[in-house]
């Protein structure tokens, strides 16, 4: 007897199960159509690294070329080369030199020095890539910057087709949207 | 003119224009519960389904289908040959024959024999051995679990469905479907699925089995598995295998509908569109049910069957020829 | 020096050794279930030895997906090794990053302040149920229902996009830094929290009706791979498959860290330890989560995120250290050894997947494949993590 009682139990169970997917069934979807519609959470969708322009000057980094972002990566997508006012630029090897000496480049150390407000910018950024392609997306750069030269980008949509198109110029990114503001601005 | 007419008119003509009327009908069929399967998967789902190939993916079974025919076909290595490429063969065509003597209208029959329900459940029966040889002759070992699954589960639930079938045959005195119909032709009431409930039920729950529908869908189950005994086709062998197993889901409702739910007979339409919507109800109903249940256990299924189906229909055709005697 | 050669034309090294550890007598079939295969989430490879549908014998493989996390800790800075522990387990990245962070703070003396510890808490539990939510859809998955996955990725989208807020990712996962975390709450996280949570109730309801009660899953679940609290010890296994045996065993509750002391909830416990019980633990434990996310919504103090103090390089004091947080799979444990440099010396990952895994060749014995992928998968194992 309670076997079958039992049965019977487990057969309303399976109507149940039916009303629940039937009612489902009745609903709009849920799905967004992608081409057409577009997520509701973009806005904190978090891209590739980009730079910060100063606030005076937009075609120049807040970068002060202390390579923490460089020495925190632990991917190591990114690579900088800066120098120190005053020292020519094609003299590559000189400029290495000197930012050796001012930087404390140890092996394993993370650039140290005090970075005070109203301290003078000591070096200039030449250079800032990123290789996309390696980076995880920590944010561990982001966090580290002392002057928050770097922010996250939003380009959802990046695309492409080979691993050049990965293969970041921050600097020249940075320059290209203050002269794509400033064309706007003229028109 | 009178020569051909006459031509025409002849028994094995019309079969062959049955034959051929009924592969298109089943051609058609398959590219629609494809569609329709899809659809009623993504609306449970809460997604659209198929949407992009044509006016709300209306196409898309069209482009399934190319896709399969596109593609190379491949075969095991040790795999037997013959048996490898009979199975899907022999799997799909006997849906022709049981298709023929049902009956879609008050005249639309392609062959009005007095043995169709035997025909029927006979012609059926050679869907399992295809599931065999495909297990056997794809040398997988997949495959032959599947294949071993395949032929345990059929055979086990032939009888409760044989025994539910008898009930009907007992109530209505023939084996000739539209005899069968013609008892039923007074109203709703009078459908066999309203004398004979528990009878409708184990057909139900048989035909399941008997065309490896979820929640019984052992020999392809998946997630054990992987695919069964289809494991090794690719193009087309699976496509026959696809196209087999919603033609003899079409067939099973077909014959629940004549069987039970007063085949064409209905109100202010005409008799074959009754059918078909009597047919497409229950389609629908198998998929509500494959797309909301997890799979039965393989020993729980041969447990239902033999535990509880089997006796049960037992008792009812028992009780059904009392009655009947007692009536008469 | 052996003749044998290592890989034969005719199965690999694995598979010979199975074989050669003893066939039965009789007409058996050995079979290799992946490391392609529907059921095994993954690369896990297993091979079985079947007699019909029986199991005889079955011996997991590992290693597939094995990315050498613990020494790739060796040649990085205690910093760069953050990213790598969301990708142990990608289904609860944020207990791995809690038991990585909460290690390096025991051994450096690092106070985190207690809205970091809430921050923590809130995210984690989070984590929790959306790890436990793929695992419902992903077993009943494995047991033949499609729909209800479909259902738990549902909510399991809305979790991400919740943790997307604040993470900026969605699955690997790298929000604890030493100290606190990497970004505050802003105000559009928590009232989305406390939406989805109360929302995440009637879905609970909608679970039980459409699989709980059902009549099939229950035969698919009930007294399957039943696990004595003997051999679940034996094997060290942990989390919902231990509880689901009986034992109230929980790190959240019995080595209390962060600020779980002070939250109210049970710990939900099986009777016979079979894959039924295992289910309505890890179903109870996402009412549990819910509980603990309100009351650390309510709880949750104003200050920072992130400790000021914490050194700029973080060159911990020799010694050793272990810290273990509670994971949708169990304990997960980290144990560090520290030279006092910028780099670990080395860092063992405790994985529960991989103690729990191994109590699957012992329960799978003389079931049918069925039951066999229905303990697999009751078992929740996430393979990226096992493997390490």
């Amino acid at each position: 007897m309670s076997t079958i009682l039992k049965t019977l139990n487990g057969l309303w169970s399976l109507i149940v199960g039916l009303k629940v997917t039937g009612k489902e069934f009745c609903k709009p979807w849920k799905t967004v159509h992608y081409p057409r519609q577009e997520v509701a959470n973009i806005d904190s969708y978090r891209g590739h690294i980009d730079l910060v322009a100063l606030d005076e000057n937009p075609l120049e980094a807040r970068c002060i070329v202390c390579r923490r972002c460089e020495e925190v990566c632990p991917s190591g997508c990114i690579s900088i080369e800066g120098h120190a006012p005053g020292v020519e630029v094609e003299d590559r090897d000189s400029v290495r030199q000197l930012l050796m000496i001012s930087n404390v480049f140890l092996p394993g150390s993370v650039a140290r020095e005090p970075v005070n407000p109203g301290e003078k910018i000591l070096r200039v950024l030449d250079d800032f890539r990123l290789n996309y392609n390696l980076c995880s997306l920590c944010g561990l750069c982001v966090q580290n910057c002392p002057v928050s030269s770097l922010t996250f980008s939003e380009d959802v949509y990046l695309a492409g087709k080979s691993r050049s198109d990965f293969e970041f110029n921050l600097l020249q990114r940075l320059k290209d949207r203050a002269g794509a503001v400033k064309f706007k601005k003229a028109a | 003119m009178t020569q051909i007419l006459e031509l025409l008119m002849h028994p094995l003509a019309l079969l062959v224009v049955a034959l051929v009327a009924i592969l298109t009908f089943i051609a058609l069929n398959g590219l629609i519960l494809v569609y329709v399967e899809r659809k009623v998967a993504g609306f449970i789902q809460r997604r659209p389904g198929p949407y992009e190939v044509g006016p709300h993916g209306l196409l898309q079974p069209i482009a399934d289908a190319l896709k399969l025919v596109g593609k190379q076909i491949v075969m095991p290595k040790g795999a037997d040959p013959i048996l490898f490429w009979a199975a899907p063969l022999l799997s799909f065509t006997p849906v022709a024959i049981c298709l023929l003597p049902i009956p879609f209208g008050p005249n639309l029959v392609g062959l009005n024999v007095n043995i169709g329900l035997l025909l029927v459940l006979a012609f059926t029966g050679i869907n399992v051995l295809a599931l065999c040889l495909a297990g056997w002759g794809s040398n997988n070992k997949y495959a032959l679990l599947g294949a071993a699954r395949a032929v345990s589960q059929s055979v086990a639930y032939e009888i409760p469905l044989l025994l539910s079938v008898l009930c009907v045959a007992f109530t209505s005195g023939s084996l000739n479907f539209s005899d069968i119909i013609e008892t039923q032709s007074h109203g709703m009431l009078s459908w066999n699925a309203f004398s004979q409930p528990v009878a409708f039920f184990i057909f139900l729950v048989s035909a399941l089995a008997e065309t490896n529908r979820a929640p019984f869908d052992m020999p392809e189950a998946e997630s054990e598995l992987t695919a069964g005994f289809h494991t090794e086709y690719s193009g087309m062998g699976f496509g026959l295998f696809f196209l087999a197993e919603y033609s003899y889901m079409i067939v099973v409702c077909a014959v629940a509908s004549v069987l039970f739910l007063g085949g064409w007979h209905g109100p202010f339409l005409p008799g074959p569109w009754w059918m078909l919507g009597k047919i497409y109800a229950l389609i629908l109903l198998i998929m509500w049910f494959r797309w909301t249940y997890p799979r039965v256990r393989f020993d729980q299924l041969l447990n239902i069957c033999w535990k509880w189906l089997i006796p049960l229909s037992l008792v009812n055709l028992l009780g059904t020829a009392f009655i009947i005697n007692l009536v008469r | 020096m052996s003749n044998k050669p290592y890989f034969k034309l005719d199965g690999d090294y694995y598979s010979s050794r199975f074989s050669e550890a003893g066939k039965q007598e009789g007409d058996t079939l050995i079979l290799n279930l992946g490391p392609q295969h529907p059921s095994t989430h993954g690369v896990l490879r297993i091979i079985v030895e079947l007699d019909g549908e029986y199991v005889i014998r079955a011996e997991p493989v590992l290693g597939y997906i094995h990315r050498m996390h613990e020494k790739m800790a060796e040649v990085k800075t205690y910093v760069q090794y953050l990213p790598n522990m969301g990708r142990v387990d990608y289904l609860h990245a944020l207990a791995w990053n809690w038991a990585y962070v909460g290690a390096v703070e025991k051994l450096m003396g690092i106070e985190v302040p207690t809205r970091a510890e809430y921050i923590r808490v809130i995210t984690c539990e989070l984590n929790r149920i959306s790890s436990h939510l793929l695992w419902w859809g992903a077993y009943v998955l494995d047991l033949g229902g499609f729909t209800p996955i479909l259902y738990a990725f549902d909510d399991r989208e809305k979790i991400m996009d919740i943790l997307q807020i604040p993470t900026g990712s969605r699955l690997t996962y790298c929000y604890y830094r030493f100290g606190g975390v990497s970004s505050d709450l802003t105000e559009s996280f928590l009232t989305k929290t406390r939406d989805f949570i109360e929302q995440f109730k009637d879905r609970i309801k909608l679970y039980h009706d459409l699989v709980t009660g059902n009549m099939i899953l229950r035969g698919r679940c009930v007294d399957i791979g039943a696990l004595p609290v003997e051999m679940a010890r034996r094997y060290g296994a942990t989390g919902p498959v231990l509880r689901g045996s009986g034992v109230a065993s929980d790190v959240r509750r019995m080595e209390p860290y962060s600020v779980y002391g002070s939250l109210d909830f049970d710990i939900p416990v099986g009777k016979i330890g079979d894959a039924m019980d295992r289910y309505d633990v890890r179903l109870a434990e996402l009412e549990q989560s819910v509980r603990i996310i309100e009351q650390a919504l309510n709880k949750i103090p104003d200050g920072p995120f992130i400790s000021p103090d914490v050194p700029e390089r973080i060159m911990p004091p020799e010694g050793e250290v272990y810290f273990a947080v509670e994971g949708a799979r169990g304990k997960i444990g980290v144990y560090l050894l520290s030279d006092g440099t910028a780099r670990p010396y080395r860092i063992k990952l405790r994985a529960p997947g991989y103690s729990n895994l191994h109590v699957f060749a012992e329960l799978a014995r003389g079931t049918i494949l069925a039951d066999a992928v229905s303990i697999l998968g009751s078992l929740d194992l996430v393979i990226p993590e096992i493997d390490r």
